[in-house]
């Protein structure tokens, strides 16, 4: 690896820490209902009157998860209703159409489930009105309802013998005026001071020095493309001598896409594009705000089970295997490709170029920043990318797959990745309890048959979800069609594409094209059911925790705060995964692998 | 029931007026007030009319130009209101195609030059706009501007390191030039 790279990614991770770490006490305060703040609190109460919610009241398992489900089902249909309904509604100054219904459909399900996969093209699709109402309304909920979520299961592991695990209004109210809210607005700010755009302005016309011709397909008066004799199309020249700048409220939307781990961008390139993303320190923050919750509720979770060595053990776990992949695509990245090779391409870095693999990659990040990005925005359930990920090499391409495949619980989504990681580390002290033969304990709750349960569903749905569907859009010519690679890498498409969704992360081999009725309902139904059928066995799993007894530690006890807890969970974590997916791995970019560098 | 429905509803709407209305507003106010010209799209002006935005790459293709990345977007290269990369994968034959008719315009413009082209001049970018390109890419492109222009190789040389954006502290960014404004300034004769 370059220096570069190990530069970047020891000083990115080092300011994580130091900024994840006083974030994550604050969290512990707001997650236990215990402190507010001047007007917000105000705000906050305001609130709870007009909704008439008593925040003293604390629900059972079944109405928590109840009252999740109502309000992410409400926001579904909001967000499916406002896209239909855009070109009746305010600040649609492009005069976008209605978006069709499985589109909007898709949309809609995928901006609630915090996955924030992306079908239609922002700047050709969505109005302001859509953009700012609808989804960035979804981007602050979704991340708002995994944090209520991670609460929930730690109040499980806290609480002594309740019946309850917190009250979800509050969770979602606290969560999103204490927390999301503020942060976004600090990171918008300075967003817009690195060039990130914000207004309401209709497209810009502007000049262009030098004109530009490129050909077209002809049409006929109704649209039809003309063909000549032999049924070519015929093509035409055109010169223009104007660009249309795509604008918008981006700055707003853009922190909470990355605060949030949603990852849903503005504009078709995300990321990439340059009023998103417009500089290599923008980048650098944009990094860091992905991982910065996520990390923060490891610490969070440590406080409130009062042991923050366990939240050190989680995150250590978390960031040894996020260095050990990352650093893959580092490599990979950086690797001259040998097609390029042969034509005398200059792939070298060096003091004046990044070098590397450039194809799907922009100047200002160069191989290192894009690579690091790829690795982030997938071990974390972001998906918000800077590069084209289906451009990768093959192995650079691979990392990001499995990252997602192990099931976004490396540093994972806000609230998601630590919910999720917890069930596996349920899953490290049963096996281990399996081998010395005792019943096993985790944080002083006994792990008995009904957590065992509700852990096995957890852990199977999502390999469940993205293998099946990959398999029947093999299987089926709408899942074929719309694949645009050849060969290995086709297939890759398809399973990366349900490894995004059925995962909750949003990032895509962006060349399939996913915008087609069969895909938009089946990404759709692997977005819902790999969001709430997770989301639902760990809320029982919260609520049979809460009404256990918190047990002594005694000379018996496994700790799972040690070196030898983080190498056991990193191991089920690892194992889970591989045992999956290296059937599926292999047929696609190992193959790929093999292919390229054989010659 | 109504335990449950009236809470979700109303906080539903209560937290999308906040969040998807009052924040956004707020958000744009700021920008308008503190950062105007970055809010509105960093828009570049040459003799009284808007040419450009200096974050977007135009596509540049005569000799006398500096050219940027590739862009894969339609119909038109560097259409900036559908942004898109080409999402061609390593082992896939267009790509190869793409860098050799790449190639070849590079060496058609420029018969003489030799050198080894740079990676980021024949592959495209990203968001299919991208402004920049790195220094090896513009010296690269040094001899031929100098030619068209009836330039001394060293003025278009100076005029390059002079809009180099370097890399930051050994991490941050890569060294590259802004593409728009190295042409602005060739047109306004800068580096004579």
């Amino acid at each position: 690896m370059s220096a570069q790279s190990l530069l970047l990614l020891g000083i990115l991770l080092s300011l994580l820490f130091a900024l994840a770490y006083p974030l994550g006490l604050y969290l512990a305060k707001i997650g236990e209902s215990t402190t507010t703040f001047g007007w917000i609190s105000k705000l906050e109460h305001g609130l709870y009157r007009l909704a008439g919610i008593d925040p003293n009241s604390s629900m059972n398992w079944k109405t928590y998860a109840f009252a999740l489900l109502v309000f992410n089902g409400i926001g579904t249909l909001a967000v499916y209703a406002v896209q239909r309904l855009q070109t009746s509604l305010p600040l649609n100054p492009q005069a976008f159409p209605n978006v069709s219904p499985d589109s909007a459909f898709n949309t809609a399900v995928s901006f609630v489930s915090n996955t924030n996969w992306q079908g239609y093209a922002g700047e050709s699709t969505m109005s302001y009105f859509t953009q700012m109402l609808a989804l960035t309304g979804q981007n602050f909920f979704s991340a708002a309802t995994g944090m209520a979520v991670a609460y929930a299961l730690i109040r499980g592991f806290a609480s002594h013998s309740t019946k309850t695990i917190g009250n979800f209004w509050v969770d979602i109210t606290r969560s999103t005026l204490y927390v999301l809210l503020p942060l976004s607005t600090v990171f918008a700010i300075f967003l817009m001071g690195q060039g990130v755009i914000q207004n309401f302005s209709s497209y810009q016309e502007v000049s262009l020095l030098d004109p530009v011709t490129y050909s077209q397909a002809k049409t006929t008066a109704d649209g039809q493309p003309l063909k000549d004799e032999k049924g070519n199309p015929v093509m035409e020249n055109v010169t223009v001598k104007t660009q249309t700048l795509a604008l918008g409220p981006v700055a707003s939307q853009e922190a909470i896409k990355l605060l949030g781990t949603n990852g849903g961008g503005f504009f078709n390139a995300n990321s990439a594009h340059p009023f998103e993303n417009p500089t290599p320190l923008s980048n650098f923050f944009e990094m860091l705000s992905i991982l910065l919750i996520p990390t923060a509720l490891c610490f969070a979770f440590g406080k409130m089970v009062g042991d923050m060595r366990q939240g050190w053990a989680i995150l250590g776990a978390m960031t040894l295997i996020f260095v050990l992949l990352s650093s893959v695509v580092l490599v990979a990245e950086q690797q001259a490709h040998p097609a390029l090779q042969a034509l005398n391409v200059d792939q070298t870095s060096s003091a004046l170029q990044a070098g590397g693999n450039m194809e799907g990659k922009e100047s200002r990040f160069g191989a290192s920043a894009s690579a690091l990005f790829a690795a982030i925005t997938t071990t974390t359930s972001c998906g918000a990318v800077n590069s084209m990920h289906d451009s990768f090499m093959p192995l650079g391409g691979m990392v990001p797959l499995i990252l997602m495949q192990f099931g976004e619980v490396v540093f994972g989504g806000v609230g998601s990745g630590l919910y999720g990681m917890l069930i596996f580390a349920i899953l490290a002290v049963f096996i281990a309890g399996l081998m010395i033969g005792r019943t096993p304990e985790y944080l002083g709750k006994k792990i008995q048959a009904f957590e065992m349960k509700m852990t096995s569903i957890v852990i199977l749905v999502t390999p469940v979800l993205v293998l099946s569907c990959t398999a029947l859009a093999l299987m089926s010519d709408a899942g074929t069609s719309s694949i645009a690679n050849p060969n290995a890498h086709g297939f890759a498409e398809i399973l990366y594409a349900f490894s995004s969704a059925a995962n909750n992360n949003g990032s895509a081999f962006a060349g399939l094209n996913a915008n087609t009725p069969f895909y938009n309902s089946l990404l759709a139904m692997a977005m819902w059911f790999g969001r709430f059928a997770m989301i639902i066995p760990i809320l029982a799993i919260a609520g049979s925790l809460a009404e256990k007894k918190r047990l002594e530690v005694t000379a018996g006890t496994m700790p799972t705060h040690g070196v030898l807890f983080i190498a056991l969970l990193i191991s089920v974590v690892v194992l889970v995964g591989v045992l999956n997916y290296v059937p599926a791995l292999a047929l696609g970019p190992i193959v790929e692998h093999l292919q390229l560098f054989a010659r | 029931m109504n335990s449950i429905f009236r809470p979700a509803l109303v906080l539903f709407v209560a937290l999308s007026v906040i969040c998807g209305v009052f924040y956004p507003a707020l958000i744009t106010g700021i920008g308008q007030a503190a950062f105007a010209s970055q809010a509105q799209g960093s828009l570049v002006s040459a003799n009284g009319k808007i040419v450009g935005s200096s974050l977007i790459g135009q596509a540049f293709s005569s000799p006398q130009y500096f050219w940027g990345r590739p862009s894969a977007t339609s119909p038109m290269p560097n259409n900036a209101a559908a942004s898109s990369g080409s999402n061609q994968g390593s082992l896939n034959p267009a790509l190869i195609d793409a860098v050799k008719a790449r190639i070849d315009a590079l060496k058609a413009a420029d018969p003489e030059n030799t050198a080894a082209i740079p990676v980021d001049l024949v592959t495209a970018s990203a968001s299919g706009l991208d402004p920049e390109i790195s220094a090896a890419a513009a010296y690269y492109q040094a001899n031929r501007i100098a030619r068209a222009r009836h330039l001394s190789l060293e003025q278009v040389k100076k005029l390059i390191t002079t809009q180099e954006k370097p890399q930051y502290f050994g991490f941050l960014g890569e060294t590259r030039v802004n593409v728009l404004a190295l042409n602005l300034a060739l047109d306004q004769g800068i580096g004579k």
